[in-house]
């Protein structure tokens, strides 16, 4: 017992145990049954020094290819300004408890302000809350919420280009919770309207969900499904990707009610996988309904601006038996990220990030197509900084072929579609290095 | 005007077949500073013992139990803007008001006597 | 510091025309979009330099405890020291830049380490496999219920709608219960906090889908009587669920899956030191007992035989819960602290957590309410000050406690009590930062007595005092438009 993360000696631990009136260690556990005491030792490495972690780790890493990232599917190859990773390692933030007390948690609570403000402006909705998972719970969250919402409906449409993943997760969600997921079909590329309409005319369901930027990343256009849900008393719920939002129109424009989704995009490393961050904004009359924490602004007794954890009883009681959310957390550190990222982009910083993956991935589109290798999967529709391509070769067989030029091609969506994306990380010439690799199959 | 309570807190005061649902003092004052009150909808149903809304302190929120059944005919909008009208006169801030659809569901609720009995009891 | 300067909000620190960051520019021609797609509506995000950014979240930071800074005595919530080396750990770039969807003979090292934890964790809790997609301890219950679910699905048995769990366990319990669309039973406590077993028996019937529990329970009090709860259960069909909020006490002596648990959580950044982070991100990885492991979500990390990883996805799996293979990096930060402890170590973190409590319990209760004597866990309940005349309450208590540099215990739960103070020093902690805690807590009790209107009013050293809470939820502000639209009213 002598760790440089255990602080007792023998001696501390001869005087505590004294202090207790008890003989030894094993004394503090005498009510455990003999028969359900561990004995032994664990089957675990022995302890290693830092040198040793660092080493071992840095041989794992080894094992993984550095790649220039064609991928997306949702999750994209930002770069992170210097300045976001340096401030998110302050340990006062890092290292801090949920702000339940508001007296010494000021720093974490005025960033969740701004963040839930910076996302209501992206999102032009009215109230955010301080984040969630990720996109595809978020999703989830907002399923539960219209069907709590509508109190006696239990019917959520899902327009089938929807993201898989978020798709995926959200059946989960309803299979247990008890709600019935109906797909809205596709059609070309984007969800079918008259579908919809139809489908939507029932009365019988809480909400729709639909994607700004869908599966195959084609911007979709919503002109009159709002309405037309409010019409049959459906929530019109909008997954979107947060950086997009500088560029495209926004859920409040579209007339949405919930916009959900994942912020991965504003900043935060691809991580394989995690953590990202999740965020729901809502209209007004939503407010008391939103799952999570939400933070508000108010006074202390010296009249000062100070900030709190606020709507808290409307928490607590969604999360008793009828509960419709679990969620008692947020991505904290995350909001974090995505807030001093956007701080220092500001609008003309994302939409300059915006369009050099527009630009990019226009450029790269056309040139991979004039391979005659592969082809536009929708080209009459509209996209940003991705694209999704039909192959008469396999997909798989164009990433195997481009991991071994160190690079990581796109998604396979099934064997003859891949979806590629672009950012402001890749140079022209890692494009067409690409665009070789292909025209050499 | 006769008052009915109920074991959950909330009152009907009955005149002919309407009847006006709010909680009681007792329970105003076991919530503290009232901030919200979630109200159903005009010519919404409510069952008795169906949950027909819910009341926010800051601490603390919980499901308003509706004392009988019956449509709804009327909504307090004051509290809408002033929910803390219930801390000032529970009995006088009603929530909704109803038209009873079943008088008989009178008979399962307490008279302010036995009522109080309770609120002695839980404390 | 210069508080009022730098306590502005970040909106307020905005000039037209500053820029705090440069992307690279690839040159290409412009690319138009159709009107109808573009954002019209006005966007106003701040516009401001790198220093003046820096300089904003520096101070901000500044207003906030941590772990780094001082003693969280915080029950329930094992706020152990966070490790640096896990943090380089984290951040290491073999890793941070890795797409989730990159082929997995490209990702070998990340899904070796998720693999590796997996197995470890599996070893600790005594269970089969562990999926570790579950982003918090929260989502993790959720998903652990779902498998307990799949796993009835699967017999053809939809009758079991129920989960009974004791009155003093944690209130994100039921919500988890309710989430996946199961009701709750509660099962009584006896005077000294363990499950009453008497009571359990008649709960138990084939409508019951599991029973959840801590062990340790909320009270610090080992629950002796568990090898005869999990028989009862299991007869009655039901299976039975371990959340792992207090696992911590249990390293190095006892194994969730020893004591005839089928289906646990754990709480990567309770036990396994990975930073709270304000409120997250966490990681809750799901373990289950041998046969059910076909039923954790999808997707699922395993070695092949020829030594290398895959991911598999699965029909008989509950679904998927997560976008990927969940907290990636916060995985890598608990792997980081297993390594450094070692087998050697780690067996010492439940006893030294337990011998803390039992020291700082010893040492208060001469001014404390101790409702439960005996040696108690990780953790351990005072009923407020034991002199009630003064009308210091609890909350009073962990106001002052601020004023001293500590953070509050955790204050009103369990709910058995009136006055709850609820205390987890965990091993991190030195005796002296102990015995200074304890005299600070006797100095309250004092104080409580010789002027106790200082400590009713208490804090009066931290940043900020009293907020107006009734305020906030009254007239909610949650966003800068809304407070700018208040000020202007």
């Amino acid at each position: 017992m002598n760790h440089r993360y255990l602080p007792h000696t023998e001696d501390d631990v001869r005087l505590m145990l004294d202090s207790c009136g008890l003989e030894s260690i094993e004394d503090l556990y005498s009510d455990v049954p003999e028969q359900l005491k561990f004995k032994g030792e664990y089957s675990l490495p022995s302890e290693m020094s830092e040198k040793e972690v660092r080493d071992f780790f840095d041989s794992l890493g080894e094992q993984n290819n550095k790649l220039v990232c064609f991928a997306g599917n949702g999750f994209y190859d930002h770069s992170a300004p210097a300045a976001v990773k340096s401030l998110i390692a302050r340990s006062e933030f890092l290292t801090a408890y949920t702000p339940y007390q508001p007296e010494i948690s000021q720093g974490t609570l005025q960033y969740i302000f701004e963040y839930q403000s910076l996302i209501c402006r992206l999102t032009d909705m009215d109230v955010s809350n301080a984040s969630m998972y990720d996109g595809c719970t978020a999703t989830a969250e907002a399923m539960m919420m219209a069907v709590a919402n509508s109190r006696k409906r239990k019917k959520v449409l899902v327009s089938a280009t929807v993201h898989k993943k978020v798709i995926d997760v959200v059946k989960t969600y309803a299979l247990y919770h008890g709600v019935e997921i109906v797909l809205i079909p596709e059609k070309d590329g984007v969800c079918d309207k008259a579908a919809f309409v139809t489908m939507v005319s029932a009365d019988d369901v809480a909400g729709v969900i639909v994607a700004l930027r869908n599966q195959y990343g084609v911007i979709e256009d919503y002109t009159g499904w709002a309405e037309l849900c409010h019409t049959h008393k459906s929530l019109f719920i909008t997954n979107c990707i947060a950086a997009d939002l500088a560029t495209i129109k926004t859920p409040g424009e579209w007339g949405a009610d919930v916009a959900v989704g994942d912020a991965q995009s504003l900043g935060i490393p691809l991580s394989y996988g995690g953590p990202y961050l999740g965020f729901m904004a809502v209209k007004k009359p939503l407010m008391r309904k939103i799952p999570g924490r939400i933070v508000g602004a108010t006074k202390d007794e010296q009249g000062r601006r100070v900030f709190v954890l606020t709507l808290q009883a409307r928490e607590q009681h969604i999360r008793r038996e009828k509960a419709t959310s679990n969620i008692c957390s947020n991505q904290g550190l995350m909001s974090l990220y995505v807030t001093i990222f956007t701080a220092l982009n500001g609008v003309s910083g994302l939409q300059e990030m915006n369009r050099q993956g527009i630009n990019g991935a226009h450029y790269l589109a056309e040139k991979l197509v004039a391979t005659g290798k592969v082809k536009l999967t929708y080209p009459e529709e509209p996209y940003l900084n991705e694209f999704l391509l039909t192959t008469s070769m396999s997909a798989s067989a164009i990433i195997d072929k481009a991991l071994e030029e160190g690079i990581l091609a796109g998604v396979a969506l099934d064997d003859n579609h891949l979806l590629v994306a672009v950012t402001e990380k890749q140079t022209v010439s890692e494009m067409d290095k690409l665009v070789s690799v292909v025209s050499e199959l | 005007m006769a008052i009915y309570y109920s074991n959950t807190h909330e009152y009907v005061k009955v005149e002919g077949n309407v009847g006006f649902i709010g909680i009681s003092d007792y329970a105003q004052r076991a919530l503290g500073n009232v901030v919200y009150v979630d109200m159903p909808e005009v010519d919404d149903e409510i069952e008795a013992g169906e949950d027909f809304g819910a009341i926010e302190s800051v601490k603390a929120a919980s499901d308003l139990i509706a004392p009988v059944s019956g449509t709804v005919v009327e909504i307090n909008e004051a509290l809408v803007d002033n929910p803390r009208l219930v801390n000032e006169d529970a009995m006088a801030n009603w929530i909704i008001k109803v038209e009873l659809s079943d008088e008989t569901e009178l008979d399962n609720l307490m008279d302010e006597a036995a009522y109080k009995t309770l609120c002695e009891s839980e404390h | 510091m210069n508080r009022e300067f730098y306590s502005r909000l970040i909106f307020e620190l905005s000039r037209k025309g500053r820029r705090g960051y440069k992307h690279p520019d690839n040159h290409l021609e412009d690319v138009k979009l159709d009107n109808n797609i573009l954002r019209q509506s006005p966007l106003e995000l701040p516009e401001v330099d790198e220093p003046t950014v820096v300089r904003h979240y520096n101070n901000m930071s500044n207003n906030n405890f941590g772990v780094d800074t001082g003693f969280y005595p915080l029950g329930s919530c094992t706020m152990k020291y966070n490790p640096k080396i896990n943090e380089e750990i984290s951040a290491h770039p073999s890793f941070e830049n890795l797409h989730p969807d990159t082929p997995v003979k490209a990702v070998q090292g990340a899904l070796k380490a998720y693999h590796t934890l997996q197995t470890y964790l599996a070893e600790v809790g005594g269970m089969s496999e562990f999926t570790l997609n579950p982003y918090a301890g929260a989502h993790g219950e959720l998903t652990g219920l779902m498998v307990i679910r799949a796993y009835h699905f699967s017999r053809g048995d939809l009758k079991r709608t129920k989960v009974i769990v004791p009155d003093s366990a944690h209130g994100t319990n039921p919500a988890s219960a309710a989430v996946a669309g199961l009701s709750i039973v509660e099962v009584k406590s006896r005077p000294d906090g363990t499950v009453d077993v008497e009571d359990l028996k008649p709960l138990l019937d084939d409508s019951v889908a599991a029973m959840m529990m801590t062990n340790p329970n909320t009270l610090g009090i080992f629950e002796k009587n568990i090898p005869e709860i999990a028989e009862l259960v299991h007869a009655s069909g039901a299976l039975l669920y371990y959340d792992g909020a207090n696992l911590n006490p249990m390293l190095g002596v006892a194994r969730p899956g020893d004591m005839g648990f089928d289906v646990m959580h754990i709480n990567l950044h309770k036990t396994f030191s990975t930073p709270h982070g304000g409120g997250g991100p966490g990681s809750g990885p799901v373990g289950v007992r041998k046969g059910l492991e076909q039923f954790l979500p999808n997707p699922r990390v395993v070695k092949l035989d020829d030594g290398t990883y895959g991911v598999i996805n699965s029909d008989t799996a509950l679904g998927s819960i997560s976008s990927h293979l969940g907290n990636f990096a916060v995985q890598l930060r608990a792997l980081s602290y297993i390594l450094s402890l070692g087998k050697e170590n780690i067996k010492h973190v439940g006893p030294l957590a337990t011998l803390n409590a039992n020291y700082v319990k010893d040492k208060l209760k001469d001014a404390y309410l101790l409702p439960i004597e005996g040696v108690c866990k990780h953790e351990f309940v005072f009923d407020g000050l034991i002199d009630k005349s003064t009308g210091v309450t609890t909350l009073n208590v962990a106001k002052r406690l601020l004023d001293y540099g500590y953070h509050a215990p955790t204050i009103y739960f369990p709910l058995l009590f009136h006055e709850s103070l609820m205390i987890e020093p965990t091993e991190t902690e030195s005796l002296d930062t102990l015995d200074d805690f304890i005299s600070v807590m006797h100095k309250i009790a004092e104080e409580a007595k010789e002027n106790p209107e200082m400590v009713k009013s208490a804090p009066h050293n931290c940043p900020i005092s009293h907020p107006d809470d009734t305020e906030a939820a009254l007239h909610p502000i949650v966003n800068y438009t809304e407070l700018t639209a208040n000020k202007e009213q």
